[in-house]
């Protein structure tokens, strides 16, 4: 494989690792905590709903776990191609 | 030891640790004044960041937001965290191995254009002045509410302050006291809160405090103050009230403006490698999300502790078992001390206008609602009667109406300071480096020696600050625009450009012009048609009010749709011209891949 289709080997898996996180980051914040509100509204939690928790707690934790996800992943990914520092 | 001693005392040592940090961190080359040498490690740059990112807005005002708003103001939450996963997946690493020192910098070399550069630092300026107007006048609210001395004298004090560790140590000195700020700002956020949530809740954690049940009963907290504040006429505390577009519009507006905001993105080219550019992004969310998952609980804790002072029978959750608190009570109980000092402040003011030596506290707004209405025929009432509650209490009062002991209260003081001093250090440390390296060194004296550079840097530095004193001294209208104009220009401008000049290579020099021209016009026309033409009162062509904005988008909001006319405009026009040159084709693929991010330090 030469060097340039390597490369672009390397980006297009680094592309599917983003799309699949932002997927996630919208679904914890503009999905649970907005929009699908109103449809998990049945699952209580604390005196309030579960899309409540989500705006003000759970969105924020997720962001957390998808960063150092996307960190651990793209470490291994690096490595694979042999592209790391 | 009184309150005016132990705040002096408190304040006095962290200034001292600031100043010994500024002594020891002083920088002797560009490379540490920009970017602290790219030796810090990723965990201090997170708490740096934190420090950097979380303002007197974050510190004072955002729990108040929350407080008296409820659910639909949790777009402060989401907007001010979510742009950290944008930052962290779409600019950080690439940015970081591009390895230059400046935002404008990096647009001016990857569309290789003196013209984007220029832009680049003409929003810069305009974001990071707005800001740091706001962090200014922060630090001389704190100061004189504190310490007794006037407002310019406190703001003068924190400009000197500032000085001092910004132009000796640049960003060197700046990360090393926004670590000892960080650690300042957040154990006075928290200590409170956890006193608060142990009182009302029983739960150590205000985060689990707040989804808890209220001590010694079976009701929730929440449902509790659901009840109450409906009682008093207010609207639902965990409700949802607005649009629903306009609030997950507003929300991607906070995320993708903090993504673009210059002094944010430069914390992240102080890091070793690229690697430690995605995971310092993480640890900043962690030091961030310390204060952000704290502050609903401040928020709607503090809440129910002012409508339970005002409504003793609140407690329970029967609003009207009992009579409002009296008027004798507040001028003379103990427990009622906060509420005479805050009312010196004039944050807080009450006002027994049907005369029955009651202070009855309700919505007027809705006095037809049951059971409001009934009690307001019953007691005969004239008009709410806490006549004034400014946001802000709901964090600065927090100790003392938790009858906290004096210490805490001084610490309170300490940690706003901190959190105002360290966003107005990072924000002057991007505009003195836009300043210095891109206009000096960029377009006005490119042969500019290095010694040059870092004595152009320190006179910029100087100059911004003392700009920055007079501006907060005398804060023009645009500063208390600033959830407006700085996100919605970040996010319409800088945002789109950085991520198209690293996710396409087809965007071209009149693409990116063209687009960035395009976003910040939008925006700026949108935000001044409502909010009056450059922020003068009275010239705004339509009335800022929901019915009256287009489609139901708000000012604030503006920057998404500004963003997408940015990337609709670039896209256009580059297709519409000649490829970039093949060497900026290479330059685009070589900051894709991490391999190499150490030489491109050797700048």
């Amino acid at each position: 494989m030469s060097d340039r289709q390597s490369t672009n080997a390397y980006w297009k898996a680094n592309l599917r690792i983003i799309y699949i996180s932002m997927a996630i980051w919208a679904l914890a914040s503009y999905g649970f905590a907005i929009i699908l509100r109103p449809l998990i509204s049945g699952i209580k939690i604390g005196g309030t709903d579960l899309g409540f928790w989500f705006a003000q707690q759970g969105s924020i934790l997720v962001f957390i776990v998808l960063i150092f996800f996307y960190a651990w992943r793209m470490n291994r990914l690096d490595r694979e191609f042999g592209v790391e520092e | 030891m009184t309150q005016f001693t132990l705040n002096l005392i408190f304040i006095g040592i962290t200034f001292g640790i600031y100043i010994g940090i500024a002594i020891w961190a002083r920088a002797g080359s560009t490379a540490e004044f920009y970017a602290a040498n790219r030796g810090v490690s990723p965990v201090m740059n997170g708490m740096a960041t934190a420090a950097d990112w979380m303002s007197a807005a974050s510190f004072i005002s955002m729990a108040g937001l929350i407080a008296f708003t409820g659910y639909d103001n949790s777009v402060y939450l989401m907007g001010w965290t979510g742009g950290y996963v944008l930052l962290a997946m779409l600019l950080a690493p690439y940015l970081r191995k591009f390895g230059k020192f400046t935002v404008p910098e990096f647009i001016g070399d990857r569309f290789y254009s003196r013209t984007a550069r220029i832009i680049g630092v003409v929003c810069l300026l305009i974001i990071s002045i707005t800001y740091v107007i706001g962090q200014m006048t922060g630090v001389g609210v704190t100061f004189s509410r504190y310490l007794e001395v006037s407002n310019s004298t406190g703001l003068w004090i924190g400009a000197a302050m500032v000085f001092m560790y910004s132009v000796l140590g640049g960003m060197k000195g700046i990360t090393y006291t926004q670590v000892a700020q960080y650690i300042v700002m957040i154990i006075a956020y928290t200590i409170p809160a956890v006193f608060i949530a142990l009182q009302l809740t029983g739960h150590v954690l205000p985060q689990t405090g707040l989804f808890g049940s209220l001590n010694g009963t079976d009701a929730k907290f929440l449902a509790t103050l659901d009840q109450v504040v409906t009682d008093l006429g207010f609207r639902s505390y965990t409700g949802h009230h607005g649009s629903t577009f306009n609030m997950v519009l507003f929300t991607l507006a906070l995320m993708i403006g903090t993504a673009g905001l210059p002094h944010v993105i430069i914390r992240f080219f102080t890091v070793p490698k690229v690697s430690d550019a995605r995971k310092s992004a993480g640890w900043a969310l962690v030091f961030i999300a310390l204060l952000y998952t704290v502050a609903p609980a401040v928020g709607s804790m503090s809440r129910f502790n002012l409508t339970t002072n005002m409504w003793p029978g609140a407690a329970s959750g029967e609003t009207f078992s009992q009579p409002a608190v009296s008027l004798e009570s507040i001028q003379n109980d103990d427990d009622k001390q906060w509420m005479r000092n805050w009312q010196i402040t004039g944050l807080l003011d009450w006002e027994d206008k049907n005369g029955d030596g009651l202070i009855q506290y309700y919505n007027e707004a809705a006095a037809d609602s049951e059971p409001l209405a009934q009690v307001i025929a019953e007691q005969n009432l004239q008009g709410n009667e806490l006549t004034n509650v400014n946001n802000d209490i709901m964090v600065l009062a927090n100790p003392e109406i938790a009858n906290l002991p004096g210490w805490v209260i001084a610490i309170v003081a300490a940690g706003g300071l901190a959190a105002a001093l360290s966003t107005a250090a990072g924000l002057l440390l991007a505009i003195s480096g836009a300043v210095s390296h891109d206009l000096i060194k960029g377009a006005l004296n490119p042969n500019i020696s290095e010694k040059g550079e870092l004595f152009a840097a320190r006179v910029s530095m100087a100059v911004s600050i003392l700009v920055a004193t007079i501006l907060g001294l005398n804060p023009p209208g645009f500063a208390a625009q600033t959830v407006a104009l700085a996100f919605g220009l970040a996010a319409s401008s800088i945002f789109p450009v950085l991520m198209m000049g690293i996710f396409s290579k087809r965007i071209n020099r009149q693409g990116a012009i063209a687009g960035m021209l395009a976003g910040i016009l939008s925006t700026l026309v949108y935000i001044f048609l409502y909010k009056g033409w450059f922020f003068i009162a009275g010239t705004n062509s339509l009335n800022d009010v929901p019915a009256e904005w287009v489609l139901g988008i708000s000012p604030a909001s503006f920057g998404v749709v500004g963003a997408l006319i940015n990337f609709v405009v670039a896209f256009v026009v580059s297709n519409a011209t000649e490829e970039p040159p093949e060497e900026i084709q290479e330059l685009v693929e070589s900051i894709r891949v991490p391999r190499g991010a150490g030489q491109a330090q050797a700048h």
